[in-house]
Protein backbone atom coordinates (compact mmCIF):
# COMPACT_ATOMS: atom_id res chain seq x y z
CA UNK A 1 0.00 0.00 0.00
CA UNK A 2 1.30 3.42 -0.93
CA UNK A 3 1.34 6.04 1.80
CA UNK A 4 -0.75 8.31 -0.43
CA UNK A 5 -3.68 6.04 0.35
CA UNK A 6 -3.46 7.20 3.96
CA UNK A 7 -4.14 10.82 2.93
CA UNK A 8 -7.32 12.57 1.96
CA UNK A 9 -9.64 11.57 4.80
CA UNK A 10 -11.81 13.90 6.86
CA UNK A 11 -9.77 16.32 8.97
CA UNK A 12 -12.46 16.38 11.68
CA UNK A 13 -14.37 13.15 11.12
CA UNK A 14 -17.46 13.73 13.30
CA UNK A 15 -18.01 17.31 12.10
CA UNK A 16 -17.13 16.76 8.44
CA UNK A 17 -19.26 13.64 8.31
CA UNK A 18 -22.17 15.48 9.94
CA UNK A 19 -22.10 18.24 7.30
CA UNK A 20 -21.65 15.68 4.52
CA UNK A 21 -24.54 13.58 5.75
CA UNK A 22 -26.82 16.60 5.95
CA UNK A 23 -26.06 17.28 2.28
CA UNK A 24 -26.71 13.62 1.40
CA UNK A 25 -29.94 13.62 3.44
CA UNK A 26 -31.19 16.78 1.74
CA UNK A 27 -30.22 15.34 -1.63
CA UNK A 28 -32.07 12.04 -1.05
CA UNK A 29 -35.07 13.94 0.38
CA UNK A 30 -35.21 16.25 -2.62
CA UNK A 31 -34.37 14.35 -5.80
CA UNK A 32 -32.72 16.42 -8.50
CA UNK A 33 -31.41 19.05 -6.08
CA UNK A 34 -27.63 19.51 -6.36
CA UNK A 35 -25.60 19.68 -3.14
CA UNK A 36 -21.95 20.73 -2.84
CA UNK A 37 -19.77 18.82 -0.35
CA UNK A 38 -16.20 19.13 0.90
CA UNK A 39 -13.74 17.43 3.22
CA UNK A 40 -12.33 14.47 1.26
CA UNK A 41 -9.41 14.39 -1.16
CA UNK A 42 -9.74 10.93 -2.66
CA UNK A 43 -7.35 9.57 -5.31
CA UNK A 44 -8.33 9.79 -8.97
CA UNK A 45 -10.62 8.76 -10.54
CA UNK A 46 -12.81 9.16 -7.41
CA UNK A 47 -14.46 12.58 -7.32
CA UNK A 48 -14.53 14.67 -4.16
CA UNK A 49 -18.29 14.10 -3.83
CA UNK A 50 -17.95 10.33 -4.19
CA UNK A 51 -15.06 10.38 -1.70
CA UNK A 52 -17.17 12.31 0.81
CA UNK A 53 -20.00 9.76 0.45
CA UNK A 54 -17.50 6.93 0.94
CA UNK A 55 -16.18 8.43 4.17
CA UNK A 56 -19.66 9.33 5.43
CA UNK A 57 -21.58 6.13 4.73
CA UNK A 58 -19.24 3.18 4.30
CA UNK A 59 -17.48 0.96 6.82
CA UNK A 60 -16.73 -2.69 7.56
CA UNK A 61 -20.42 -3.58 7.43
CA UNK A 62 -20.99 -2.31 3.87
CA UNK A 63 -19.57 -4.45 1.03
CA UNK A 64 -18.57 -2.25 -1.91
CA UNK A 65 -18.43 -3.00 -5.64
CA UNK A 66 -15.98 -1.02 -7.77
CA UNK A 67 -16.86 -0.79 -11.45
CA UNK A 68 -13.90 -1.29 -13.87
CA UNK A 69 -13.57 2.49 -14.22
CA UNK A 70 -12.74 2.77 -10.50
CA UNK A 71 -11.21 -0.61 -9.77
CA UNK A 72 -7.62 0.64 -9.55
CA UNK A 73 -5.06 -0.05 -6.83
CA UNK A 74 -5.06 3.50 -5.46
CA UNK A 75 -8.84 3.59 -5.02
CA UNK A 76 -8.92 0.10 -3.52
CA UNK A 77 -6.20 1.02 -1.02
CA UNK A 78 -7.80 4.33 -0.12
CA UNK A 79 -11.21 2.76 0.39
CA UNK A 80 -9.78 -0.09 2.44
CA UNK A 81 -7.67 2.14 4.67
CA UNK A 82 -10.37 4.74 5.36
CA UNK A 83 -13.44 2.52 5.62
CA UNK A 84 -12.43 -1.13 5.93
CA UNK A 85 -15.27 -1.96 3.56
CA UNK A 86 -14.86 -5.35 1.85
CA UNK A 87 -14.65 -5.24 -1.94
CA UNK A 88 -17.14 -7.65 -3.49
CA UNK A 89 -18.93 -8.63 -6.69
CA UNK A 90 -21.86 -6.53 -7.85
CA UNK A 91 -24.61 -8.85 -6.61
CA UNK A 92 -23.38 -8.69 -2.99
CA UNK A 93 -22.71 -4.96 -2.86
CA UNK A 94 -24.42 -2.52 -0.51
CA UNK A 95 -22.69 0.33 -2.32
CA UNK A 96 -21.34 0.44 -5.86
CA UNK A 97 -19.05 3.09 -7.30
CA UNK A 98 -18.23 3.73 -10.94
CA UNK A 99 -19.21 5.41 -14.17
CA UNK A 100 -22.59 4.61 -15.67
CA UNK A 101 -21.16 2.23 -18.27
CA UNK A 102 -19.28 0.27 -15.61
CA UNK A 103 -22.34 -0.03 -13.38
CA UNK A 104 -24.66 -1.19 -16.19
CA UNK A 105 -26.70 -3.29 -16.35
CA UNK A 106 -28.56 -2.36 -13.16
CA UNK A 107 -29.96 -5.87 -12.94
CA UNK A 108 -26.73 -7.14 -11.39
CA UNK A 109 -27.38 -5.25 -8.12
CA UNK A 110 -29.54 -6.14 -5.13
CA UNK A 111 -32.99 -4.53 -5.29
CA UNK A 112 -34.16 -5.62 -1.85
CA UNK A 113 -36.85 -8.15 -1.01
CA UNK A 114 -40.60 -7.54 -0.71
CA UNK A 115 -40.33 -7.84 3.10
CA UNK A 116 -37.10 -5.80 3.30
CA UNK A 117 -36.91 -3.36 0.36
CA UNK A 118 -34.14 -1.49 2.22
CA UNK A 119 -31.74 -4.34 1.46
CA UNK A 120 -30.91 -2.87 -1.92
CA UNK A 121 -27.75 -1.40 -3.36
CA UNK A 122 -27.00 2.32 -3.42
CA UNK A 123 -25.12 3.26 -6.58
CA UNK A 124 -22.68 6.15 -6.69
CA UNK A 125 -22.52 7.10 -10.34
CA UNK A 126 -19.54 9.23 -11.29
CA UNK A 127 -20.20 11.65 -14.12
CA UNK A 128 -18.08 14.16 -16.02
CA UNK A 129 -20.71 16.75 -15.12
CA UNK A 130 -24.20 16.61 -13.59
CA UNK A 131 -25.61 18.42 -16.63
CA UNK A 132 -24.56 15.59 -18.99
CA UNK A 133 -27.07 13.10 -20.28
CA UNK A 134 -30.73 13.01 -21.25
CA UNK A 135 -33.18 15.74 -20.23
CA UNK A 136 -35.76 14.37 -17.85
CA UNK A 137 -38.64 15.58 -15.69
CA UNK A 138 -38.84 14.17 -12.16
CA UNK A 139 -41.98 13.79 -10.05
CA UNK A 140 -42.67 12.08 -6.75
CA UNK A 141 -41.92 12.31 -3.03
CA UNK A 142 -39.57 15.18 -2.20
CA UNK A 143 -40.52 17.12 -5.31
CA UNK A 144 -43.01 19.96 -5.33
CA UNK A 145 -44.82 19.54 -8.67
CA UNK A 146 -41.83 18.58 -10.84
CA UNK A 147 -38.15 19.29 -11.37
CA UNK A 148 -36.09 19.32 -14.55
CA UNK A 149 -32.67 17.67 -14.70
CA UNK A 150 -30.41 15.45 -16.80
CA UNK A 151 -29.62 11.77 -16.18
CA UNK A 152 -27.43 9.26 -18.02
CA UNK A 153 -29.94 6.60 -19.08
CA UNK A 154 -33.61 7.41 -18.59
CA UNK A 155 -35.12 4.07 -19.77
CA UNK A 156 -32.92 2.06 -17.37
CA UNK A 157 -33.78 4.40 -14.48
CA UNK A 158 -37.47 4.24 -15.38
CA UNK A 159 -37.28 0.45 -15.27
CA UNK A 160 -35.68 0.72 -11.82
CA UNK A 161 -38.41 3.09 -10.60
CA UNK A 162 -41.05 0.67 -11.90
CA UNK A 163 -39.78 -1.89 -9.38
CA UNK A 164 -40.90 0.33 -6.47
CA UNK A 165 -40.89 -0.37 -3.54
CA UNK A 166 -37.92 -2.46 -4.64
CA UNK A 167 -35.02 -1.05 -6.66
CA UNK A 168 -31.65 0.66 -6.36
CA UNK A 169 -31.08 4.20 -5.14
CA UNK A 170 -28.58 6.55 -6.77
CA UNK A 171 -26.18 9.33 -6.04
CA UNK A 172 -24.82 11.08 -9.11
CA UNK A 173 -21.50 12.76 -8.44
CA UNK A 174 -19.31 15.17 -10.41
CA UNK A 175 -16.45 17.06 -8.81
CA UNK A 176 -17.73 18.32 -5.45
CA UNK A 177 -21.39 18.18 -6.49
CA UNK A 178 -23.84 15.41 -5.79
CA UNK A 179 -27.47 14.74 -6.62
CA UNK A 180 -29.67 11.83 -5.55
CA UNK A 181 -32.34 9.78 -7.26
CA UNK A 182 -34.30 7.42 -5.00
CA UNK A 183 -36.35 4.61 -6.52
CA UNK A 184 -39.54 6.48 -5.54
CA UNK A 185 -38.98 9.17 -8.19
CA UNK A 186 -40.96 8.91 -11.42
CA UNK A 187 -39.10 9.93 -14.58
CA UNK A 188 -40.53 11.37 -17.78
CA UNK A 189 -38.22 11.95 -20.74
CA UNK A 190 -38.64 15.41 -22.22
CA UNK B 1 -29.85 22.68 1.21
CA UNK B 2 -26.71 22.57 3.29
CA UNK B 3 -26.69 23.96 6.79
CA UNK B 4 -24.48 26.85 5.71
CA UNK B 5 -27.01 28.19 3.27
CA UNK B 6 -29.98 27.95 5.61
CA UNK B 7 -31.14 31.43 6.51
CA UNK B 8 -31.88 30.45 10.09
CA UNK B 9 -28.46 29.07 10.92
CA UNK B 10 -25.37 30.90 11.97
CA UNK B 11 -27.09 33.84 13.51
CA UNK B 12 -28.16 34.26 17.09
CA UNK B 13 -31.85 34.95 16.96
CA UNK B 14 -34.23 36.29 19.54
CA UNK B 15 -35.43 33.79 22.08
CA UNK B 16 -32.45 31.53 21.56
CA UNK B 17 -30.83 29.91 24.55
CA UNK B 18 -27.05 30.08 24.50
CA UNK B 19 -25.33 26.68 24.34
CA UNK B 20 -23.58 25.37 27.43
CA UNK B 21 -20.07 23.96 26.96
CA UNK B 22 -19.75 20.75 24.96
CA UNK B 23 -19.06 17.69 27.04
CA UNK B 24 -15.69 16.73 25.58
CA UNK B 25 -15.77 13.28 27.14
CA UNK B 26 -18.16 12.20 24.38
CA UNK B 27 -17.99 12.18 20.60
CA UNK B 28 -19.89 14.96 18.85
CA UNK B 29 -23.62 14.35 19.47
CA UNK B 30 -22.87 11.44 21.85
CA UNK B 31 -23.02 8.50 19.41
CA UNK B 32 -19.84 6.99 17.96
CA UNK B 33 -19.25 7.41 14.23
CA UNK B 34 -19.93 3.78 13.32
CA UNK B 35 -23.36 3.97 14.95
CA UNK B 36 -24.11 7.26 13.21
CA UNK B 37 -23.14 5.76 9.83
CA UNK B 38 -25.49 2.84 10.44
CA UNK B 39 -28.36 5.20 11.36
CA UNK B 40 -27.54 7.49 8.43
CA UNK B 41 -27.72 4.60 5.97
CA UNK B 42 -31.09 3.60 7.42
CA UNK B 43 -32.36 7.19 7.12
CA UNK B 44 -31.40 7.36 3.43
CA UNK B 45 -33.19 4.08 2.70
CA UNK B 46 -36.16 5.35 4.71
CA UNK B 47 -36.37 8.46 2.52
CA UNK B 48 -36.07 6.33 -0.62
CA UNK B 49 -39.07 4.19 0.41
CA UNK B 50 -41.38 6.65 2.19
CA UNK B 51 -43.40 5.10 5.00
CA UNK B 52 -41.49 1.81 5.04
CA UNK B 53 -39.95 0.83 8.39
CA UNK B 54 -36.20 0.28 8.09
CA UNK B 55 -34.71 -1.93 10.82
CA UNK B 56 -31.71 -0.40 12.60
CA UNK B 57 -29.44 -1.49 15.44
CA UNK B 58 -30.81 0.85 18.09
CA UNK B 59 -28.35 1.60 20.88
CA UNK B 60 -28.81 1.93 24.59
CA UNK B 61 -29.07 5.63 25.34
CA UNK B 62 -28.52 7.35 28.67
CA UNK B 63 -32.28 7.62 29.16
CA UNK B 64 -35.01 5.02 29.48
CA UNK B 65 -37.01 3.61 26.57
CA UNK B 66 -40.14 5.66 26.20
CA UNK B 67 -38.19 8.87 26.67
CA UNK B 68 -37.46 9.28 23.00
CA UNK B 69 -34.37 7.13 22.51
CA UNK B 70 -35.30 6.57 18.85
CA UNK B 71 -35.79 10.26 18.19
CA UNK B 72 -32.59 11.07 20.07
CA UNK B 73 -30.57 8.67 17.93
CA UNK B 74 -32.02 10.08 14.71
CA UNK B 75 -31.35 13.63 15.90
CA UNK B 76 -27.79 12.70 16.89
CA UNK B 77 -27.16 11.26 13.43
CA UNK B 78 -28.51 14.40 11.74
CA UNK B 79 -27.12 17.23 13.86
CA UNK B 80 -24.32 19.49 12.66
CA UNK B 81 -22.65 22.08 14.90
CA UNK B 82 -24.45 24.83 12.92
CA UNK B 83 -27.92 23.57 13.78
CA UNK B 84 -30.43 25.29 16.02
CA UNK B 85 -32.34 22.62 17.92
CA UNK B 86 -35.87 22.78 19.29
CA UNK B 87 -37.34 19.97 21.36
CA UNK B 88 -41.03 19.67 22.18
CA UNK B 89 -43.04 17.24 24.26
CA UNK B 90 -46.78 17.37 23.50
CA UNK B 91 -46.14 20.75 21.89
CA UNK B 92 -44.41 22.21 24.95
CA UNK B 93 -40.77 23.28 25.13
CA UNK B 94 -40.72 23.36 28.91
CA UNK B 95 -41.78 19.85 29.95
CA UNK B 96 -39.38 17.33 31.47
CA UNK B 97 -38.77 15.21 28.38
CA UNK B 98 -38.12 18.24 26.16
CA UNK B 99 -35.87 19.96 28.67
CA UNK B 100 -33.75 16.87 29.30
CA UNK B 101 -33.25 16.07 25.61
CA UNK B 102 -32.44 19.70 24.82
CA UNK B 103 -29.85 19.76 27.60
CA UNK B 104 -28.45 16.43 26.39
CA UNK B 105 -27.64 17.89 22.98
CA UNK B 106 -26.41 21.17 24.41
CA UNK B 107 -23.87 19.19 26.39
CA UNK B 108 -22.88 16.56 23.85
CA UNK B 109 -23.15 18.50 20.57
CA UNK B 110 -22.79 22.10 21.71
CA UNK B 111 -25.62 23.12 19.38
CA UNK B 112 -27.65 26.28 19.83
CA UNK B 113 -31.20 25.70 21.00
CA UNK B 114 -34.38 27.66 20.63
CA UNK B 115 -38.06 27.55 21.48
CA UNK B 116 -39.07 29.31 18.29
CA UNK B 117 -40.37 27.01 15.57
CA UNK B 118 -39.36 29.39 12.79
CA UNK B 119 -35.73 29.67 13.98
CA UNK B 120 -35.09 25.94 14.54
CA UNK B 121 -33.33 23.89 11.85
CA UNK B 122 -33.94 20.56 13.61
CA UNK B 123 -37.02 19.95 15.76
CA UNK B 124 -37.39 16.80 17.82
CA UNK B 125 -40.97 16.17 18.82
CA UNK B 126 -42.97 13.90 21.02
CA UNK B 127 -46.58 13.58 19.88
CA UNK B 128 -47.18 16.92 18.13
CA UNK B 129 -46.46 18.77 14.90
CA UNK B 130 -45.88 22.50 15.51
CA UNK B 131 -48.83 24.77 14.61
CA UNK B 132 -46.55 27.10 12.64
CA UNK B 133 -45.89 25.86 9.11
CA UNK B 134 -42.47 24.32 8.68
CA UNK B 135 -40.18 25.40 5.85
CA UNK B 136 -37.79 23.78 3.40
CA UNK B 137 -34.52 22.84 5.04
CA UNK B 138 -36.10 22.11 8.42
CA UNK B 139 -36.05 18.57 9.81
CA UNK B 140 -38.79 17.26 12.11
CA UNK B 141 -37.77 14.19 14.15
CA UNK B 142 -40.56 12.17 15.78
CA UNK B 143 -40.20 9.95 18.83
CA UNK B 144 -42.12 6.76 18.08
CA UNK B 145 -43.15 4.15 20.67
CA UNK B 146 -44.78 1.49 18.41
CA UNK B 147 -43.86 2.02 14.74
CA UNK B 148 -45.94 -0.87 13.38
CA UNK B 149 -49.52 0.28 12.70
CA UNK B 150 -50.63 -3.34 12.34
CA UNK B 151 -49.03 -4.52 15.59
CA UNK B 152 -52.19 -4.55 17.72
CA UNK B 153 -53.99 -6.47 14.97
CA UNK B 154 -51.19 -8.96 14.28
CA UNK B 155 -48.46 -9.46 16.89
CA UNK B 156 -46.07 -11.44 14.67
CA UNK B 157 -43.43 -9.35 12.91
CA UNK B 158 -43.06 -11.99 10.16
CA UNK B 159 -46.76 -11.58 9.40
CA UNK B 160 -46.88 -7.78 9.47
CA UNK B 161 -43.82 -7.70 7.17
CA UNK B 162 -45.71 -9.94 4.76
CA UNK B 163 -48.84 -7.79 5.03
CA UNK B 164 -46.83 -4.66 4.13
CA UNK B 165 -45.13 -6.42 1.24
CA UNK B 166 -48.49 -7.56 -0.15
CA UNK B 167 -50.21 -4.23 0.60
CA UNK B 168 -52.66 -6.29 2.63
CA UNK B 169 -54.21 -3.54 4.72
CA UNK B 170 -57.79 -4.76 4.87
CA UNK B 171 -57.41 -5.54 8.57
CA UNK B 172 -56.74 -1.88 9.31
CA UNK B 173 -59.98 -0.87 7.63
CA UNK B 174 -61.77 -3.55 9.64
CA UNK B 175 -60.42 -1.93 12.81
CA UNK B 176 -61.71 1.48 11.75
CA UNK B 177 -65.02 -0.11 10.75
CA UNK B 178 -65.33 -1.70 14.19
CA UNK B 179 -64.91 1.79 15.63
CA UNK B 180 -67.88 2.92 13.59
CA UNK B 181 -69.93 -0.17 14.52
CA UNK B 182 -69.27 0.41 18.22
CA UNK B 183 -69.19 4.20 18.50
CA UNK B 184 -71.00 5.42 15.40
CA UNK B 185 -67.82 7.13 14.21
CA UNK B 186 -64.11 6.48 13.88
CA UNK B 187 -63.11 6.88 17.52
CA UNK B 188 -59.37 6.61 16.96
CA UNK B 189 -58.14 10.05 17.97
CA UNK B 190 -54.35 9.71 17.99
CA UNK B 191 -51.78 7.54 16.18
CA UNK B 192 -54.36 7.57 13.39
CA UNK B 193 -53.08 5.37 10.53
CA UNK B 194 -52.09 6.98 7.24
CA UNK B 195 -51.18 5.74 3.78
CA UNK B 196 -48.04 7.18 2.22
CA UNK B 197 -47.96 7.86 -1.54
CA UNK B 198 -50.64 5.23 -2.04
CA UNK B 199 -48.34 2.43 -0.85
CA UNK B 200 -47.29 1.92 2.77
CA UNK B 201 -49.63 2.25 5.75
CA UNK B 202 -47.71 4.08 8.44
CA UNK B 203 -48.11 4.96 12.10
CA UNK B 204 -47.62 8.72 12.40
CA UNK B 205 -46.55 8.24 16.07
CA UNK B 206 -49.14 9.19 18.70
CA UNK B 207 -49.81 12.66 17.33
CA UNK B 208 -53.46 13.73 17.66
CA UNK B 209 -55.35 13.11 14.43
CA UNK B 210 -55.74 16.89 14.35
CA UNK B 211 -52.11 16.96 13.17
CA UNK B 212 -52.51 14.33 10.43
CA UNK B 213 -53.21 16.80 7.59
CA UNK B 214 -49.88 18.49 8.36
CA UNK B 215 -48.01 15.25 7.55
CA UNK B 216 -48.97 15.62 3.89
CA UNK B 217 -47.12 17.91 1.48
CA UNK B 218 -45.05 19.29 4.36
CA UNK B 219 -42.02 21.32 3.22
CA UNK B 220 -39.81 19.84 5.96
CA UNK B 221 -38.13 16.44 6.05
CA UNK B 222 -39.97 14.22 8.56
CA UNK B 223 -37.95 11.45 10.21
CA UNK B 224 -39.34 8.86 12.65
CA UNK B 225 -37.23 6.95 15.17
CA UNK B 226 -38.43 4.07 17.36
CA UNK B 227 -35.62 3.12 19.76
CA UNK B 228 -37.05 0.12 21.60
CA UNK B 229 -38.61 -1.31 18.44
CA UNK B 230 -35.47 -0.54 16.38
CA UNK B 231 -37.17 1.04 13.39
CA UNK B 232 -36.59 4.18 11.38
CA UNK B 233 -38.91 5.57 8.74
CA UNK B 234 -39.22 8.83 6.88
CA UNK B 235 -41.30 11.19 4.79
CA UNK B 236 -39.49 13.38 2.26
CA UNK B 237 -40.90 16.88 1.76
CA UNK B 238 -44.01 17.19 -0.43
CA UNK B 239 -45.08 13.59 0.08
CA UNK B 240 -48.74 12.61 -0.17
CA UNK B 241 -49.99 11.27 3.14
CA UNK B 242 -53.65 10.27 3.39
CA UNK B 243 -55.48 9.38 6.59
CA UNK B 244 -57.42 6.13 6.13
CA UNK B 245 -61.19 6.54 6.09
CA UNK B 246 -64.42 5.52 4.36
CA UNK B 247 -66.43 7.37 1.72
CA UNK B 248 -69.40 7.64 4.10
CA UNK B 249 -67.22 8.30 7.16
CA UNK B 250 -64.55 10.69 5.92
CA UNK B 251 -61.54 11.49 8.06
CA UNK B 252 -62.04 14.46 10.36
CA UNK B 253 -59.23 16.30 12.12
CA UNK B 254 -60.81 17.00 15.49
CA UNK B 255 -59.93 19.23 18.43
CA UNK B 256 -61.63 20.46 21.60
CA UNK B 257 -64.46 22.79 20.59
CA UNK B 258 -63.10 25.84 22.39
CA UNK B 259 -60.76 28.75 21.86
CA UNK B 260 -57.46 28.98 23.72
CA UNK B 261 -58.09 30.69 27.06
CA UNK B 262 -54.70 32.41 26.96
CA UNK B 263 -54.27 33.55 23.35
CA UNK B 264 -57.78 33.15 21.97
CA UNK B 265 -56.74 30.97 19.02
CA UNK B 266 -59.65 29.11 17.44
CA UNK B 267 -57.49 26.96 15.23
CA UNK B 268 -54.75 25.54 17.47
CA UNK B 269 -54.86 22.12 19.15
CA UNK B 270 -55.80 22.51 22.82
CA UNK B 271 -54.90 20.92 26.15
CA UNK B 272 -57.55 20.80 28.87
CA UNK B 273 -56.24 21.94 32.25
CA UNK B 274 -58.08 21.49 35.57
CA UNK B 275 -57.59 24.70 37.55
CA UNK B 276 -59.44 24.19 40.85
CA UNK B 277 -61.20 21.59 43.02
CA UNK B 278 -64.62 22.65 41.81
CA UNK B 279 -64.25 21.26 38.30
CA UNK B 280 -63.07 24.52 36.84
CA UNK B 281 -61.04 24.09 33.68
CA UNK B 282 -59.35 25.97 30.95
CA UNK B 283 -58.21 25.15 27.45
CA UNK B 284 -54.78 26.25 26.33
CA UNK B 285 -52.73 25.75 23.18
CA UNK B 286 -50.62 22.61 23.40
CA UNK B 287 -47.99 24.39 21.26
CA UNK B 288 -46.37 26.74 23.80
CA UNK B 289 -44.30 28.64 21.21
CA UNK B 290 -47.37 29.28 19.08
CA UNK B 291 -49.36 30.48 22.11
CA UNK B 292 -46.68 32.77 23.50
CA UNK B 293 -45.98 34.23 20.05
CA UNK B 294 -49.65 35.09 19.67
CA UNK B 295 -49.82 36.60 23.15
CA UNK B 296 -46.74 38.67 22.41
CA UNK B 297 -48.59 39.94 19.35
CA UNK B 298 -51.39 41.16 21.66
CA UNK B 299 -53.96 38.35 21.31
CA UNK B 300 -55.77 37.73 24.61
CA UNK B 301 -58.02 34.78 25.45
CA UNK B 302 -60.92 34.38 27.91
CA UNK B 303 -58.73 33.90 31.01
CA UNK B 304 -55.62 35.62 29.69
CA UNK B 305 -54.32 39.00 30.67
CA UNK B 306 -52.71 41.39 28.26
CA UNK B 307 -49.05 40.48 28.32
CA UNK B 308 -46.81 42.98 30.07
CA UNK B 309 -43.84 44.10 28.06
CA UNK B 310 -41.23 41.37 28.02
CA UNK B 311 -37.68 42.63 28.35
Amino acid sequence: MQSAALQGGFAHAPIDAAHAFRAALQAMARPGLVQRVTGAQPPAPLSVAAGVLVLTLMDRSTPVFLAPSHDVAMVRDWLTFHTGAPLVAADRAVFAIGDWLGLSPLGQFAIGTPEYPDRSATLIVEQPGLERGMAVRLRGPGIRDHVQTTLPDVPALQANAALFPLGCDFFFTAGADLMALPRSTKLEAC
Amino acid sequence: MSAQTHPASGQIAQGQIAPIHTDQAYNFAYLDEETKRMIRRALLKGLAVPGYQVPFASREMPMPYGWGTGGVQVTAACLTPDDVLKVIDQGADDTTNAVSIRKFFQRTAGVATTEQTTVATVIQTRHRIPETDLSEGQILVYQVPIPEPLRFLEPRETETRKMHSLEEYGLMHVRLYEDIARHGQIATSYAYPVKVEGRYVMDPSPIPKFDNPKLSQNAAIQLFGAGREQRIYALPPYTDVVSLDFEDHPFQASKADHACDLCGSNTAYLDEVIIDDAGGRMFVCSDTDYCSTRRAQGHVGRLGTAQEHVA
